[in-house]
Order: C-alpha cells, then sequence, then structure tokens
C-alpha cells in the first residue's frame, strides 16, 4: 500500500496488523500486514469470502482480540497495548456490536434488551427512542421468542446505538437473513449512520450490499486486495440478492 | 492404542466424558456416598449380627439369668427340673472395689465364679492371653480384657491387682485375660458409657469366692439355656416360683440383659441408618443425573440429527447415552465400594472398643454390594431414561435445525421485576422458567445443610443431656451403695467421712411394676423431702419435691407401663418382706436417663417395714479431700461401690467427642460432597446453556464480575433460599434421630444450638463459594469471538 498518511478525521487508525492463531502445533496467519483508516461517520464494507480474514480485522478493531503485531490507535490509545479491563470499557462506552444471529438475552424484552446496554453506558438514548429509530415502536414489549429473526436483528441493532457509540460494527447482519428482511435490516443501520453519524463497519461476502458503502474494502488472504470509494451510495431499498 | 480399538460411538463416549469430567466425578462422588452408606451400614450390621450369632453359639450364651440372695446348691437339681430347661449353671455373683495404682477414686467390678479346670455348659470365657485358673491356687483372678487394656501395659498375666472383697483387701494374681459373651458391652449400673478404666469383670474359682463371700454351699445367680422352642415366659415364672424363698429378684431373659441389650440396640440403629440416609444420597444423585444428562443432551441435538441421518437406529443412539450414564454411575458404584469397606473397617475399629468380641471381621456378603450396585444402576437408569428416550426419538430432521429460541413469559410479579436492573431481570426471569429445576437446587443445597444439622446437633443434645441429668437433676459429686441395706445411723458415718460437705440418703428396692398387663422390672427408688442433690424433675424440668406418699413415674415408665397420674400400679417388691403395693400414681417425671420410678423415702421405709434404712447415699465434697475420701470408701466394707460425678462426665465426654468427631467428620465430607455436586453441576450446566448468551454481554462490553453476577448471583439465591429451609429439614431430621434413639436406657434431647446452625450453614455457603469459583474461573474462559460465530 502506498505511503502512510492518517486521515485527518480518522476514528480509528490500524497500522501493520497482523494475527497467527496457532491450532495445535499448526500456525494459521489471519491477517497480514493490514493498515486502515476508519473515518469520521463513514460506512465502509469490508467485503471478501469467508476465511478471507475480515472477521478477524473487526475482532481487532472492536477490542474483542489483539493482534499479534502491529497498532490500533484509538483516541490516541493503542487497544494492542490494552488488558482485558481496559478493552471491556473501550466495547462499552465507544463500540456497538450487531451480530450475525442477533444474540439477544432470551429472558429480558425488545427494550429490556436495550436496556441492558443503556443501563451500563455514559451517554445513551432511551431505549423506547433507539427502537424506534429501527422500526420497532410497536413491539418493544415482546420476548425474542416472539419476535421475527429481521425483528430480531433490528431490536440487536437498536441495542447496539442506543448507547451512541463511536463506532458501530455489523459482523454479517444479514447473514441469517432472506433478502427483503436484509433490506430492512441494512436500511436500520443506514439511517442510524445518516442521522447520528456514527462510523460504521458493516462486514460481509456479499457484494451487493458494497454498493450502500461510502468505502468499500475489499480483503483477501489476510490482506486489503482492493480499496475503492462509491461516488454515490445507493439506498439499500435499491438492493436485492 | 485403546481409543483406537473403540467403536467411534465409545470413543464419543470417552471424549464427552474426558470434557465434561468434573461434573461427572461430582456426581459420581454423590453416588458413591450413597452407596458408602448403604455397604458400610447394611455389612456392619451383617457382621454384627453373624459374629453376635456366632459368639453366642461357640461359648454357650445363656438364654435366661436368675439373681437371688442366697440359694443352697442342692436347688440346683430342682431348677433343672423346670420344663424348657436345656442346661444350668450356678455361680456366685458379687460387686467388688478396686485400688488400682495412679488413681486416687476406687475402681468399680463385678466377680463371678468360674470353673477350675473344668469347661462350663453355658457362657464359656474366651482365653485372649495368659491361662486359665489353676487348681488349689486361690488367689488367681481372670480379667476382662477391656480393663486390662484400659490400665496399659503394666497390668497383664503374672501382675497383681489389689481387689476389695466383702471389705477385705486381697493381692489377687492375674492368670489370664479373657472376653465373655455376656459382656460384650460392660457398663457400670447408673454410668452413661463405658468407662473401661474404672469398670472392670473378674472371675474366680468358686471356693474362693465362697469363702470370700461366705457362700459356702451356696450360690446366687444362676443361668439357663433352654430347649429349642421353649417358653421364655413359663420357665421364668416357674424359675421365680422356685427362688422366691431365697430371695431371687426375678429371672430375666436376653431382651433386658443389658450387655445383649445394648449390641441389639446398636443393630437397630444401623438398620436405621441403612434404611434412611442412602435413599437421601441416591435421590440427590438420581436428581443431578437427570438435570445433568437432560440439559447436556439438549446441547447435543445436532449430533444426534446427524448420527441418526447416516443411518444409526434409536436404540444406537439411546445405547450410546446410556453408556454415558453407566459408566458415571459404575464409577460411583466402585467407589461407593471402596469407601463403604474402608468405613466399615474404621466403623468396626470404633466398636471394638465398645463391643468385645473375640473376632469381628468386617466382612461385607455379595448380596449387599448386588443390592447396592443394582438400586444404583436402577436409580441411575431412572432417572435419566426419560431424557435419552426423547433425544432417542428425536427425528434427523428436526434434531439438525436449531431449538427455538427459549420462550420466556412475563411472571406474577411483573410489576416487582420491573424495578430491577436488566441483569437481575435475568436471574428472576431464569428461576421462574424453570420452577422446578431452581426448585430442585434448592432442595438439593438444603438437604445439605440439613444433613450436617442432623449430625452435628448429637453435641448440642449430649451437652443438654448432661445438663439436664447433672446440673438439674443429679447434683451430688458421688453415690455410695451399700451391699444391703443399712441401719439410719449408716447415714451419719458417711456425714463424719472426710470431705464430705453434705449427705442425702436413697432407698433403692427391686420390684416387678404391673398395670393392666404391662410388666416392668424397675427399682424403686425413696428420696427424701426437700432434697439437694437428687432432685425429681416435672415435665417442664423444674425441680419440685417427691410427694409424701403415692408413686412418681418417670415418663418413660409411664409410656411403657401405660399408667398416667390417678392410674394405680401394683408393686410386687422383691426383696425384704417382700409386699405387694397398691401404689397411685401422683407425679410423672422428666428423666433423660433410664427409666426410674421414685418415692418418698420415709413412706417406702414405712410400707417395706424397715424405717429410716438406706441402700447408699448422695455425697456433696470438698475437692480438697477428695484423696482422703477416696481412701476411706476403699476401706469401709459396707460400701459395695461409688460412682462418681466428674471422672463419669470426662469418659462421656470423651467418648461422646471422639465418636461425634468421627462422625461429623464423615457428614461433613458428605454434606460438602451434595452441596459441591449440586452447586457446581448447576453452575456449569447453566454455564454451558448461557455460553453465548454470557459471551455476547462480555462482547457488549460488561464486565467479568457484572456476567458472573448473572450466572452466580442465581445460585446464590438458591443458596440463600435454600438455608432457612435446610435449617427446618435439619431439625427435622434432628427430630427423627430423637425418635429413633428413643430407648428405655436413655433419651436425646432436641437440642439444636446457633453454633450448630452457623457451622452447618458455613460449611454449604463455603462449599458452594468454593463452586462458585470454579465456575467464575471458567465465564473468564468464554471465547467471545466464537459467540458471534455460532448460533444458538
Amino acid at each position: 500500500m502506498g505511503e502512510d498518511v492518517t486521515h485527518p478525521k480518522a476514528t480509528l487508525k490500524a497500522r501493520g496488523l497482523s494475527k497467527v492463531y496457532h491450532t495445535g502445533e499448526v500456525e494459521v496467519p489471519a491477517l497480514a500486514g493490514v493498515d486502515l483508516d476508519l473515518i469520521e461517520g463513514e460506512l465502509i464494507v469490508l467485503l471478501g469470502p469467508s476465511g478471507s480474514g475480515k472477521s478477524t480485522l473487526l475482532n481487532i478493531l472492536g477490542g474483542l482480540d489483539r493482534p499479534s503485531t502491529g497498532s490500533v490507535e484509538f483516541a490516541g490509545q493503542d487497544l494492542a497495548q490494552m488488558n482485558d479491563k481496559a478493552l471491556t470499557l473501550y466495547r462499552r462506552d465507544h463500540v456497538g456490536f450487531v451480530f450475525q444471529f442477533y444474540n439477544l438475552v432470551a429472558s429480558l424484552t425488545a427494550r429490556e434488551n436495550v436496556e441492558l446496554v443503556t443501563e451500563i453506558a455514559p451517554d445513551p438514548m432511551r431505549a423506547d427512542e433507539a427502537l424506534a429509530l429501527v422500526g420497532l415502536s410497536e413491539r418493544i414489549n415482546h420476548f425474542p421468542a416472539e419476535l421475527s429473526g429481521g425483528e430480531q436483528q433490528r431490536v440487536a441493532i437498536a441495542r447496539a446505538i442506543a448507547k451512541r457509540p463511536g463506532i458501530l460494527m455489523c459482523d454479517e447482519p444479514t447473514g441469517a437473513l432472506d433478502s427483503k428482511t436484509g433490506v430492512l435490516v441494512l436500511d436500520a443501520i443506514a439511517q442510524t449512520n445518516r442521522e447520528l453519524g456514527t462510523t460504521t463497519a458493516v462486514i460481509t461476502h456479499n457484494a451487493v450490499i458494497a454498493d450502500m458503502a461510502d468505502r468499500v474494502v475489499v480483503i483477501g488472504d489476510g490482506r486489503i486486495q482492493e480499496v475503492r470509494e462509491n461516488s454515490a451510495r445507493k439506498q439499500p431499498g435499491e438492493l436485492s440478492w | 492404542m485403546v481409543m483406537r480399538a473403540l467403536h467411534p460411538l465409545d470413543k464419543k463416549v470417552v471424549r464427552d466424558l474426558g470434557s465434561m469430567w468434573a461434573q461427572a466425578l461430582a456426581i459420581a462422588l454423590v453416588i458413591a456416598a450413597g452407596i458408602a452408606m448403604f455397604v458400610m451400614s447394611e455389612g456392619m450390621l451383617e457382621s454384627l449380627n453373624e459374629t453376635r450369632a456366632a459368639y453366642y453359639e461357640r461359648y454357650g450364651f445363656t438364654d435366661v439369668f436368675a439373681p437371688m440372695k442366697r440359694a443352697p446348691n442342692a436347688l440346683e437339681k430342682r431348677l433343672q427340673q423346670v420344663p424348657g430347661v436345656r442346661f444350668i449353671e450356678t455361680r456366685i455373683k458379687e460387686r467388688v472395689t478396686l485400688d488400682m495404682p495412679g488413681m486416687n477414686e476406687p475402681a468399680q467390678g463385678q466377680i463371678l465364679s468360674y470353673p477350675v479346670g473344668d469347661e462350663p455348659r453355658l457362657n464359656r470365657l474366651h482365653l485372649a492371653s495368659g491361662r486359665w485358673l489353676a487348681p488349689g491356687q486361690s488367689d488367681e483372678v481372670l480379667v476382662s480384657e477391656t480393663f486390662i487394656e484400659a490400665h496399659g501395659l503394666g497390668v497383664g498375666p503374672g501382675a497383681t491387682i489389689t481387689v476389695i472383697m466383702n471389705g477385705r483387701k486381697r493381692d489377687l494374681k492375674i492368670a489370664g485375660v479373657v472376653l465373655s459373651a455376656e459382656y460384650i458391652y460392660a457398663i457400670q449400673p447408673g454410668a452413661l458409657m463405658p468407662d473401661n478404666k474404672r469398670y472392670g469383670i473378674f472371675w474366680m474359682s468358686r471356693t474362693a469366692l465362697e469363702a470370700a463371700f461366705n457362700m459356702k454351699g451356696a450360690f446366687n445367680n444362676a443361668v439357663f439355656s433352654l430347649d429349642p422352642g421353649a417358653n421364655e415366659d413359663a420357665v421364668k415364672a416357674a424359675v421365680d416360683l422356685i427362688l422366691e424363698p431365697y430371695g431371687g429378684t426375678g429371672s430375666y431373659g436376653r431382651d433386658i440383659q443389658i450387655s445383649d441389650w445394648y449390641v441389639s440396640g446398636e443393630i437397630d440403629q444401623l438398620r436405621n441408618m441403612a434404611q434412611f440416609v442412602p435413599p437421601i444420597f441416591l435421590a440427590i444423585a438420581a436428581f443431578l443425573l437427570n438435570v445433568v444428562i437432560t440439559r447436556w443432551i439438549d446441547t447435543e441435538r445436532e449430533e444426534i440429527g446427524l448420527l441418526k441421518a447416516f443411518g444409526y437406529s434409536t436404540w444406537a443412539v439411546g445405547v450410546h447415552y446410556i453408556k454415558l450414564v453407566m459408566i458415571i454411575t459404575l464409577v460411583g458404584v466402585v467407589l461407593g465400594f471402596m469407601g463403604g469397606m474402608w468405613f466399615g473397617r474404621g466403623l468396626a475399629g470404633i466398636y471394638q472398643e465398645f463391643f468385645r468380641f473375640p473376632f469381628l471381621h468386617f466382612h461385607i456378603s455379595p448380596g449387599v454390594f448386588t443390592t447396592a450396585g443394582g438400586i444404583g444402576v436402577l436409580v441411575a437408569l431412572l432417572s435419566t431414561v426419560n431424557a435419552v428416550r426423547r433425544a432417542a426419538l428425536l427425528p434427523p430432521s428436526e434434531a439438525m435445525s436449531p431449538p427455538p429460541p427459549t420462550t420466556y413469559g412475563r411472571s406474577y410479579f411483573e410489576g416487582w421485576v420491573r424495578r430491577l436492573s436488566q441483569p437481575s431481570r435475568m436471574i428472576v426471569r431464569h428461576l421462574v422458567r424453570w420452577p422446578m429445576r431452581s426448585l430442585m437446587t434448592m432442595l438439593g443445597n438444603a438437604a445439605a445443610v440439613a444433613v450436617l444439622i442432623g449430625s452435628m446437633f448429637f453435641m448440642d443434645a449430649m451437652e443438654e443431656l448432661i445438663d439436664i441429668s447433672f446440673n438439674r437433676a443429679e447434683r451430688q459429686d458421688a453415690t455410695l451403695t451399700f451391699h444391703e441395706a443399712m441401719e439410719p445411723r449408716a447415714l451419719e458415718n458417711i456425714k463424719s467421712m472426710p470431705g464430705v460437705l453434705q449427705a442425702e440418703p436413697f432407698r433403692a428396692v427391686s420390684a416387678k411394676l404391673t398395670f393392666r398387663g404391662a410388666e416392668r422390672r424397675e427399682s424403686l427408688t425413696g428420696i427424701v423431702q426437700g432434697a439437694h442433690l437428687s432432685r425429681i424433675l416435672d415435665q417442664d424440668l423444674k425441680p419440685v419435691d417427691v410427694p409424701r406418699t403415692g408413686l412418681v413415674l418417670s415418663q418413660k415408665l409411664s409410656e411403657m407401663l401405660g399408667a398416667g397420674v390417678g392410674d394405680v400400679v401394683i408393686a410386687q417388691v422383691t426383696e425384704g418382706r417382700r409386699p405387694t403395693l397398691e401404689l397411685p400414681v401422683v407425679q410423672v417425671s422428666e428423666t433423660m436417663m433410664g427409666s426410674p420410678a421414685f418415692m418418698d423415702f420415709d413412706y417406702l421405709g414405712r410400707v417395706m417395714r424397715e424405717e429410716g434404712r438406706l441402700s447408699g447415699a448422695y455425697v456433696l465434697m470438698d475437692a480438697n479431700r477428695e484423696a482422703k475420701f477416696f481412701h476411706d470408701v476403699k476401706n469401709t466394707p459396707a460400701i459395695a461401690g461409688i460412682a462418681v460425678k466428674t471422672t463419669m462426665l470426662q469418659s462421656f465426654r470423651d467418648t461422646m467427642a471422639e465418636n461425634v468427631m468421627v462422625m461429623t467428620t464423615f457428614n461433613i465430607a458428605f454434606a460438602a460432597v451434595i452441596a459441591v455436586g449440586v452447586v457446581y453441576n448447576a453452575a456449569r450446566i447453566s454455564l454451558s446453556e448461557r455460553a453465548r448468551e454470557l459471551a455476547s454481554l462480555r462482547v457488549l462490553g460488561f464486565t467479568l464480575g457484572e456476567v458472573s453476577f448473572i450466572l452466580l448471583g442465581e445460585l446464590a439465591i438458591l443458596i440463600v433460599v435454600a438455608l432457612p429451609f435446610g435449617c427446618l429439614f435439619g431439625y427435622g431430621l434432628a427430630w427423627l434421630w430423637t425418635i429413633s434413639l428413643d430407648t428405655d436406657l436413655y433419651r436425646i434431647p432436641l437440642e439444636v444450638s446457633r453454633q450448630t446452625y452457623g457451622m452447618s450453614v458455613s460449611v454449604v455457603v463455603v462449599a458452594a463459594i468454593a463452586s462458585g469459583l470454579a465456575t467464575f474461573r471458567q465465564i473468564g474462559k468464554l471465547d467471545m469471538v466464537q459467540a458471534l460465530k455460532t448460533r444458538e
């Protein structure tokens, strides 16, 4: 990649990231020298086939894992050097997560799932407000078992954004959904990015989704293969697969 | 190598066990505890029963015992002719006092005549060391093994002991050390526990005893064996009729022979234990197996679907899980067998201290193992069959798809729940979602507390028993007993002995009490008005004066006779002028030991027409002049025996401490196994079920502590709720013990101290905390990345 020019409005700045997993006696390199900035307010899509290293990258950027070498700078601090406690605080205060399989707490209602996060966040929005943002005002008192997959994922998005995170990380958010429901979920993500200005990273292997991004990063074999900027973002409603 | 030879499914069994080894071990240990208890008690029961039967058989233990004042030898023939009598032995049996070196207070003993150069037909002794009595040696004595052992190595065959017989000091040479079927359990009359140092049994040649006790040509004790099928009551009645003119105090059978009574009592107690304790452990093991296997199978849905999709039959899948259950069970059973044999040998060692058999092999018959193993396997199968069946019948298509998310609902107390934080709501909803599971975990914890209270309360009960018996009722320092009732001036002599501060006389006459067909041999004890030392307690344990006329029955005697206040009891006195008295019951008193009957001292004297005569005296003494007092007691021929409170209490406490320590250690270990088994399993299963949920929360920024709170908080609630129930059940268990140990010899007061509650609760809480910490470490290892990738 070219010379190291830090974008003036970078929220996260990753340099020389590599990650090697040790399984038994085998060393599996998952990332090999990745440099990447997440720019404030942008919607970035990390595109790649399974095993390309995109999830590993997201896990490191999200503070779930540490790189084998390299650094991730956030607000002047290096995530790679943080201990578990500091990483927990980083996730708690600054990162919102949306998972492929929603990961809602079955024993809590939609609102309560959101409140789970707002209770421990420094400056959250109200749970009702977050649920209204994803269009679920009508179903706030339902338990996960009473919601459809798309609805569950929108609760998960509400839960992720309710704390007003600096960064929203979405790992295959539509992976378990059909195309129509997936579009609704992407809509919710695009809307929060637009309205709240949250820096948003979406991981997917679905190339169609790349069209809704400001920037697309193609990952393969643990390296960044290509970075391209979309001149115009498509609305999720215009996408289908 | 072994693994390679296994069928793939069996490899899976081995690997699954490897991954859940801690849980499997916890369950196996609970099974082992139940099996061990069963094997130990059943084995001990069997060993004790068989040993006793063999001992009695081999050494000719008698069926009927008849004491009397003095009968001529010629009477033996008449007694032999009583229909039903097979063999008879006559003998001389007397009380003696001993002056043992290094002991201030005199030791007590029984001395019996024993044939020289010939074996008796009944009650033959077992020679443990030394030799039998030699002809013509009138100063030789055989001594009970327990007494010899208690006095250490200095005393043994060849040594000399000083015995005060009929007031005369004699130095006797120990010829041999023996054991007797008649004294398997040797306890001094009136004592709480055997004190082998202060009570011994001795045998001498008949001629020597005849000379010492002026019994030439006479005997004062006869023992009988009966023909098979003989009517024991008829024999006793006929014997009593013949012996009445000779001061017979009434014959009795094995049922109230002290030694056999104690052995039987112990056997009954073991039987209770075998029926009572193992089911508790097996029920808990069943519960654990059920929960663990059911939940674990739930996590195996996909594997089951896969196996069935590959073409494995329902049966093969079922057998696969049954194998897993059986391996855990068999490990438990085998550990239980080993533990049972080990505890059993330990118990046999304790038994040998109190019950003296020439041989006591702790032996467990194959039947006990088969039964124990069979019950263990059956319980395991029954508790898991449903889960295994459901798993095996799961259609592959359904099994391969993830189970629907758990349906939670609002609980009835939702209004209250809404005031809680989200993690607390998760706890409450989870508890309410699986009420049965929560209830069972709670009950398991409660059972652990209860088992502890049920064993530790014995110490409290014993202290209470001592307080009631010795601080409230019998407050004398020593009780002196004469060979026979003495003239009133004997009391003045006792009062003038050195160190005696106070003395109260008592009179005791043996009698047969009957009321509406119920019959009981008991002595009538006359105590004085305004007694300060030996007092009667009313039912509220308040001391009261003995009524001037009429009879006071102890609660136990009142129950046995079925007679209460206002009833008239017939008392046939078997000594002195042998009057038959009609005595109205005027009071029922509370006693923890024995089943005594009391009367006013003067009133008893009047009806016996022996006013003022006393059988002995209760004495309060000056501790500083004890040595001089004991010296005089040893040298007073009229005094047959002395019971000293401090030594009696000391030996009682020592014995209890030792036994209760052993039992309590066992029980603490067992209760900890239960507590750990329940708590650890509950925690681990919850963790594996909710790993994904908890890991997700970690991803969302919850700290390790906050996440642990959700899991461990639930268990903490179940433990906290269980504690009061455990205390309640423990009290109930203690109550059951007092009922099952309520005998005519003693009763155990239902007393559970705060310390016992506190200690029991602490043990369980500590076990729970240890389990919690082990789980906490596992929570720390949760894989957050994995949680994002896997579906429910």
